[in-house]
């Protein structure tokens, strides 16, 4: 019985399809298919990075384990979480307590409300209070952020009050959603690190970003995620050394990493 | 390491802000008076404007005073010079310019001039008119705020339900309805068909003035009251539930969601918050629809208010009430939108600490 | 998952009905506005021995104090409603144009007095400045058409003025501009198709306006002569009989004239829906 649980990660989504009806101008219609025949696993301990271009569709994974995708998608596939699937009667008790999302910016906050209330959730019992504070703290923010708005928080602070948002409660799955972009190279690894200890204390964490190099330096596993599908899943030290990358996206992405890159080959000839 | 310098970072941040706040304070008070005596003379010259083309407008009339009020058989037996004491009196032989000149005389000297049709002084006309639309039109106006704040925001939340779908459906329909329609269909049923109440006028017919008590205003006040209430509603209604579909899409309240909110719990916490500050715009930019409304409902209901008095003025020719309850009701408009102005720097967090318009 | 299917389905369905509801909702407009035209000489057939029946077989609609149908009075009222709205519509939207892509286009001067001039007219309730304009022009038919036309352009005018500014911001405007291009092509090419679709969709709604004030101010008799069959003015009238229980005289003409109001509102969400996708998940 444990057997079967250990070979299972904790998220296993299968052959994943999610499709939207659009329409044109006039009576023209058409569907797109952003994500296709999706299949990735995030494991406990581990830190799996999906990466792909912008507008590959790796957000829409995102929003879809967490079920809020918008209302006109058509969801195909299967999903588990711990062994069991994932519907949507089961993604919604689960959400905000065992499956955590930190969001892409401060967007995602609500401008009239400061810190201290969107973190509480509108649970104002002392216990979840402290639990709020202790969140803040584990990224060094005060007290006093808590009495914030959101328009007042600099980039930096914004990730972290994202990031502490994710762990007021204890969660075993962490979703993040491009923690990174319009950070200052120091402060986006500092993220990326946060991150990292989160998956040692055993969650399994989900980041998806389009910066290949830093996930190679600090996840344990890369998706590599091309026009709506992932087209492989590889350990990350596949891209320190280009060993084992078996489709030409990947390969193409592993040439274009800084240190590694064509002048080299081009040398070599 | 790390740790330090991040908390460096926000205790800077903090007492930065603290400073700030306190600086802020003291120049947002300097400020607002800056902002009121801007706001002062935008008002002057928004009413100039007003009563200069009001004027025009009216004294480019073909209509003659005279006909309308006086009568061809009337004038026909008086002498010249009676008539011309007439044409004088209707201000029939002034030129526009001049009139207008003395017009704006008078009203900057608190004088309107005096009302033709009713031989009084316009602002005390206007007076006790006011008094009767006053609570009328008030009350009106905070019902359908707040009506139409309340159904828009739970249609918004529950959007493409049953529950929305009669809300919007019905609002759809009493936006396409005009006042003067509802007031008769209202009229129709309540007072004529039922008899529950009374037929029109703001007091029992051929009772003494000392007799009228504050039941008598009332019970005549109810159906004007309601009828003007359900037609400003459709309007802020539409509104608000745009507005909150808009929110319930917003990238905040998918976190919310994602955080493990429950749809309703998202829609009270975040979507009535955000909401809340553009109808409170919205309401008070409703002033002049409420006003504009009740010349409609009051001229149904023969209700004795400022809106019946603009009809009478108009349709006979009393230029002096006309432009008078024009002026009125302008500076009325303006207000309402001055203060959603004024609120929305107090309630908007992010006004607010920046100081905002005050 | 096959519910959803079908929804789409019935989505693609939607988009051919909203169609057909478009095409329907101007057959029936234009019916009435015709019908109108041709019941102008009856609909002022008075016949005394006939008059106040109640609705009934030969008098759908009940016949009024002077014994006229009220079936025809009310169509010919509306159809008159229609026009004026059309007519009142067309010429709002005009000068909404050229105020609103004057302002934006002509320099601050002109945006300071067109924007001076929205202030002012938004300034007044809608209903008092229809008064003031219908008085000054004389009330009356060209008065009322006047006051119509001359006060519904200010917000679809604002609409164009920002559109306008926005588009002169634009990437591929000032793209366009570097290329070289005067402002003729400019105008043509990147902005009038952004432009057009606004103005028609703005000047459809605009229709249920026009008419819903056009019967509100004939109603208060700042508009036609009392002879003449305005839907308004049959309102006016029903009022006096009311009391006496003539209750037909009102419901139904008030009620069609809801019914017109609110096809011209369908109308313009319709094609509103047709021409906007992305606002529109019909």
């Amino acid at each position: 019985m444990q057997t079967a649980q250990d070979h299972q990660p904790l998220l296993a989504v299968e052959d994943l399809t999610i499709r939207f009806l659009q329409y044109g101008r006039g009576l023209r219609r058409r569907e797109l298919a952003p994500l296709q025949h999706v299949t990735l696993g995030a494991d406990r301990g581990q830190m799996t990075a999906v990466v792909g271009a912008s507008g590959s569709g790796k957000s829409l994974l995102a929003h879809a384990v967490m079920g809020i995708l918008p209302y006109n998608a058509q969801v195909l596939g299967r999903m588990y979480f711990d062994g069991g699937p994932l519907d949507a009667q089961r993604i919604e008790a689960l959400r905000g307590r065992e499956i955590a999302l930190i969001p892409q910016g401060v967007s995602w906050l609500d401008p009239l409300m400061n810190v201290g209330r969107q973190l509480q959730n509108g649970d104002r019992s002392p216990q979840r209070k402290a639990l709020c504070t202790k969140a803040l703290q584990r990224y060094g923010l005060s007290e006093e952020t808590q009495k914030l708005y959101p328009f007042q928080l600099s980039g930096g602070m914004a990730r972290r009050v994202l990031m502490a948002s994710a762990v007021v409660e204890a969660p075993r799955l962490i979703i993040a959603d491009e923690p990174t972009p319009g950070l200052p190279a120091v402060t986006a690894r500092r993220v990326l690190s946060h991150l990292r200890q989160l998956s040692q204390e055993g969650a399994a964490v989900l980041l998806i970003t389009h910066d290949l190099e830093l996930a190679a330096q600090t996840a344990d596993r890369i998706a590599v995620m091309y026009e709506g599908t992932i087209v492989e899943q590889v350990e990350a030290e596949a891209f320190q050394t280009g060993e084992g990358l078996s489709h030409p996206y990947s390969q193409a992405l592993f040439d274009a990493m800084p240190g590694h890159d064509g002048f080299l080959k081009l040398k070599g000839r | 390491m790390r740790k330090r310098m991040s908390e460096s970072e926000t205790t800077v941040q903090s007492g930065r802000g603290f400073w700030r706040d306190k600086a802020l304070w003291r120049s947002r008070w300097l400020r607002s008076g800056g902002f009121l005596c801007r706001k002062g003379a935008r008002l002057l010259l928004l009413l100039l404007g007003v009563s200069a083309a009001a004027f025009f407008l009216v004294s480019l009339s073909p209509v003659d005073p005279l006909q309308t009020n006086v009568g061809q058989a009337a004038l026909g037996s008086m002498s010249q010079e009676q008539i011309a004491r007439l044409r004088s009196y209707w201000g029939a032989d002034t030129p526009p310019l001049q009139g207008y000149a003395a017009w704006l005389r008078g009203a900057l000297s608190g004088d309107l001039g005096t009302s033709l049709l009713y031989r009084r002084p316009v602002l005390s006309v206007m007076g006790e008119k006011l008094k009767n639309s006053l609570w009328l039109t008030a009350a009106a106006w905070l019902l359908s705020g707040a009506g139409g704040f309340a159904l828009g925001t739970l249609a918004g939340a529950k959007q493409g339900t049953q529950a929305d779908r009669v809300i919007t459906g019905a609002a759809l329909l009493l936006s396409g309805t005009p006042a003067f329609f509802l007031a008769l269909l209202l009229l129709s049923v309540f007072s004529v068909q039922l008899g529950w109440l009374p037929v029109g006028l703001s007091v029992p017919i051929g009772m003494a003035a000392e007799q009228v008590g504050l039941g008598h205003r009332l019970v005549h006040a109810v159906l004007p009251g309601l009828c003007l209430s359900l037609s400003g509603m459709p309007n802020i209604l539409l509104q608000v539930r745009e507005k909150m579909l808009q929110v319930m899409e917003s990238d905040f309240v998918l976190f919310a969601r994602a955080r493990g909110d429950s749809w309703r719990a998202v829609a009270v916490r975040h979507g009535l918050r955000n909401v809340a500050l553009p109808a409170l715009t919205l309401q008070f930019a409703s002033v002049g629809e409420i006003l504009g409304g009740s010349v409609l409902v009051e001229q149904v209901f023969s209700y004795p208010g400022l809106g019946q008095a603009a009809v009478t003025a108009g349709l006979g020719g009393d230029v002096p009430l006309l432009l008078g309850i024009t002026v009125a009701s302008a500076s009325l408009v303006f207000c309402g939108n001055l203060m959603a102005d004024v609120l929305y720097g107090i309630v908007d967090p992010r006004m607010r600490k920046a100081g905002g318009l005050l | 998952m096959k519910t959803r299917q079908r929804d789409n389905c019935q989505r693609d369905n939607r988009r051919a009905k909203t169609l057909a509801g478009i095409v329907l909702i101007c057959v029936l407009l234009f019916a009435i506005s015709a019908a109108g035209m041709l019941w102008k000489e009856e609909a002022l057939v008075a016949d005394f021995s006939e008059k106040n029946l109640p609705p009934c077989g030969a008098h759908w609609f009940g016949t009024d104090f002077m014994g006229r149908d009220m079936l025809v009075r009310t169509v010919t009222g509306l159809s008159l409603s229609i026009r004026l709205g059309v007519l009142t519509a067309l010429v709002s939207a005009a000068f909404a144009a050229v105020l609103g892509i004057g302002a934006a286009v002509l320099g601050r001067a002109a945006d300071a007095v067109v924007s001076w001039l929205i202030d002012l007219m938004l300034g007044i309730p809608h209903i008092l400045l229809l008064i003031l304009i219908s008085y000054g022009l004389g009330k009356g038919f060209f008065g009322v058409a006047a006051g119509i036309a001359l006060t519904h352009w200010t917000s679809l005018a604002r609409l164009l003025r920002g559109e306008v500014l926005q588009l002169a911001e634009s990437r591929f405007v000032q793209m366009a501009r570097k290329l070289g291009h005067g402002p003729g092509y400019i105008a043509r090419i990147h902005m009038l198709p952004h432009l057009l679709p606004q103005l028609f969709t703005g000047l459809i709604l605009l229709f249920s306006h026009a008419v819903l004030h056009e019967a509100s101010i004939t109603f208060l008799g700042f508009g036609l002569a009392p002879e003449q069959p305005a839907i308004g003015i049959i309102l006016s009238e029903s009022m006096q009989y009311l009391s006496m229980g003539y209750w037909w005289l009102g419901l139904f003409p008030g009620g069609l004239l809801v019914l017109v109001i609110l096809l011209f509102f369908w109308l313009g969400r319709s094609v509103c829906a047709l021409l906007d996708p992305a606002s529109a998940h019909l």
